[in-house]
């Protein structure tokens, strides 16, 4: 083969790969830019103080889908963080290989199950038993979704830390669960903050494991036995309603939600946790 | 000592509390869809009757868009991101490449209901007014393209779920390719071979094994992702060769019906649908991980 049809083929491949980049940027691009677009346009101090309007009726906002979804996420994390965090540390400091590898394999498995089949199980375990919708089994939802990765992510960041700080705070004398608690988990606490904060942000978007336990509501409510409004299933809700007006409403959404995503996503980075999204 | 003791029991209630969730989920699911396994049988793969009232439950037309909607996306998906990941880590300076994969990381980062509202908003109605009519008027005559143009289609299904798994798949692709040792390719470079031959003998027969891991674990999203699909597929249990009209798919069968399910036999059949996603979603992962472990070690734990 000649040295010109070689450079040529170079030159080509690197043109197609840089076309296919081009490819890949572009209708995300165009996503970001509706979304600011549509979402600035949209967006009103009334977003944030009201409830949705009845149909028909302009304006109207999303105040107590945030405020359901803020709850539902508190609920998860309070028991999704300490479940993920501690079983992270007997994996570090208990687990024998075979029960650590059969709790990692389920927390792997358990992260790659659709959501929706998470938003099932959850309403077997709670709506069915407590005959109703509620914001509780959507919060037990989104926990069984946070737990494998908060556990995950917390196990790779405790196992950074080098065992001789660990040797030297159980020679001085110190329990191994306060040599755990306070030396381990501080040193790594960063790092673990990090994991936290990017199961929150994965959750925060999360819609399809509310469909069928928290259900919704366009109306305020407080009761963790009833149904709660969540900003994700808002934007479903108004983006495939036919009228324009809850479009807009959907847009505003939809960018005070990209919004708190990215905000994680840079805390998380800030945090100075080694890992990507 | 006695702390310690609470401690262990502590943490070792807290970390199989994971098991307990993977077995109360599959068990649950087992148990719920056991009636509608004794009633269905086969007619649920292999029927296409689907009516709740009269309690004929034929999935064949959901399984059809899973599989025909999942599959396309990744022909579509799998080539750009390669082709992305191979340009971001091989070509573009160190700087740049990783500017670009952060951005990448973080459109992954967002949420399937937000792609299914650009999907049915702007996507939809755009494919509606100018590329669906033009692909009726120049390839109508193929069994692809014919039928009227709705916007919300098996087409629009596709697009969207390339779209959303593309920043997946090039993600951990760009991982495998980060992983490839440097002396690999140094002696492709040392033999005189261009860039591009470099790609061929050094980066990916060494980087196959996980790529094809990244571009089955995009399948694995594409076929459980539920929102943005529902949104763009119009929701109608066709089973059709043209790209242009509206289909179904399991998990947006599930998400539309399960809340007000008109039986208990309806209900369990639906978890009987969960069940199998569950089932096809679980091998998928697995072997997904087996072969991206191959190349980038164990380090490798998101998704």
């Amino acid at each position: 083969m000649s040295l010109t049809l070689r450079r040529f083929k170079n030159h080509s491949a690197t043109l197609l790969m840089a076309a296919t980049t081009a490819a890949v940027l572009l209708p995300l691009a165009l996503i970001f830019y509706h979304i600011l677009k549509m979402g600035l346009s949209s967006i009103s101090l009334d977003f944030f103080t009201s409830i949705p309007k009845p149909t028909g009726e302009v304006g109207g906002g999303m105040v107590n889908g945030m405020a359901g979804s803020a709850i539902m996420i508190g609920m998860a994390s309070l028991v999704g963080i300490p479940i993920g965090v501690l079983g992270a540390i007997y994996l570090v400091e208990y687990a024998g290989p075979r029960s650590g590898t059969a709790i990692r394999f389920s927390a792997d498995v358990l992260a790659g199950i659709p959501s929706i089949i998470t938003g099932m199980v959850a309403y077997i375990l709670l709506v069915a038993p407590m005959k109703g919708f509620s914001a509780l089994a959507g919060s037990a939802a989104l926990a069984m979704i946070m737990i494998p990765i908060v556990l995950r992510t917390t196990e790779e960041q405790l196992r950074m830390i080098p065992g001789t700080l660990r040797e030297a705070s159980l020679a001085l004398g110190v329990p191994l669960w306060r040599t755990s608690l306070k030396v381990v988990l501080v040193s790594a606490s960063k790092g673990v903050l990090t994991g936290i904060l990017l199961a929150v942000a994965r959750v925060a978007g999360e819609t399809a494991p509310l469909l069928f336990t928290a259900l919704g509501n366009q109306f305020w409510s407080s009761k963790l036995t009833e149904p709660m409004a969540a900003l994700p299933l808002q934007i479903f809700t108004f983006a495939i309603s036919p009228y324009e007006d809850w479009h807009r409403l959907a847009w505003a959404g939809a960018l005070v939600l990209v919004c708190v995503m990215f905000a994680l996503s840079l805390a998380a980075r800030m945090a100075g946790g080694k890992r990507g999204i | 000592m006695k702390g310690d003791t609470v401690f262990k029991w502590v943490t070792i209630t807290f970390a199989f509390t994971v098991l307990l969730i993977l077995a109360v989920m599959l068990g649950g699911m087992v148990l719920e869809s056991f009636p509608a396994l004794k009633h269905n049988g086969w007619r649920f793969i292999a029927g296409r009757d689907w009516d709740p009232v009269q309690e004929n439950f034929g999935a064949l037309s959901y399984l059809y868009g899973s599989v025909v909607s999942s599959m396309l996306a990744l022909l579509v998906a799998a080539p750009l991101s390669i082709g992305t990941a191979l340009f971001i880590t091989e070509i573009l300076p160190n700087r740049i490449g990783n500017a670009v994969s952060v951005l990448i990381e973080l459109l992954a980062a967002i949420p399937s209901v937000i792609y299914g509202l650009w999907g049915v908003l702007v996507m939809a109605p755009w494919l509606q007014s100018t590329i669906q009519p033009f692909l009726i008027a120049r390839l109508g005559f193929t069994p692809f393209f014919q039928g009227a143009p709705y916007g919300v289609s098996m087409m629009a299904a596709v697009l969207i779920l390339a779209i959303m798994i593309v920043p997946i798949i090039t993600a951990i692709s760009r991982e495998v390719l980060l992983a490839v040792p440097q002396s690999q390719k140094e002696a492709a470079w040392g033999l005189g071979a261009t860039r591009w031959e470099m790609i061929r003998i050094a980066v990916l027969p060494y980087a196959r094994s996980g790529i094809m891991g990244a571009v089955i674990l995009g399948l694995g999203r594409a076929i459980g992702e539920t929102m943005a699909v529902t949104m763009v597929i119009g929701n109608t249990p066709n089973i059709s060769l043209s790209l242009l009209s509206p289909a179904y798919t399991m998990p947006s069968v599930i998400a539309n019906e399960f809340a007000e399910t008109t039986s208990k036999l309806h209900a369990a059949t639906l978890m009987e649908m969960g069940l199998v996603l569950l089932g096809v979603t679980l091998l998928v992962n697995i072997l997904a991980r087996m072969m991206i472990w191959s190349v980038a070690g164990k380090k490798w734990s998101k998704a």
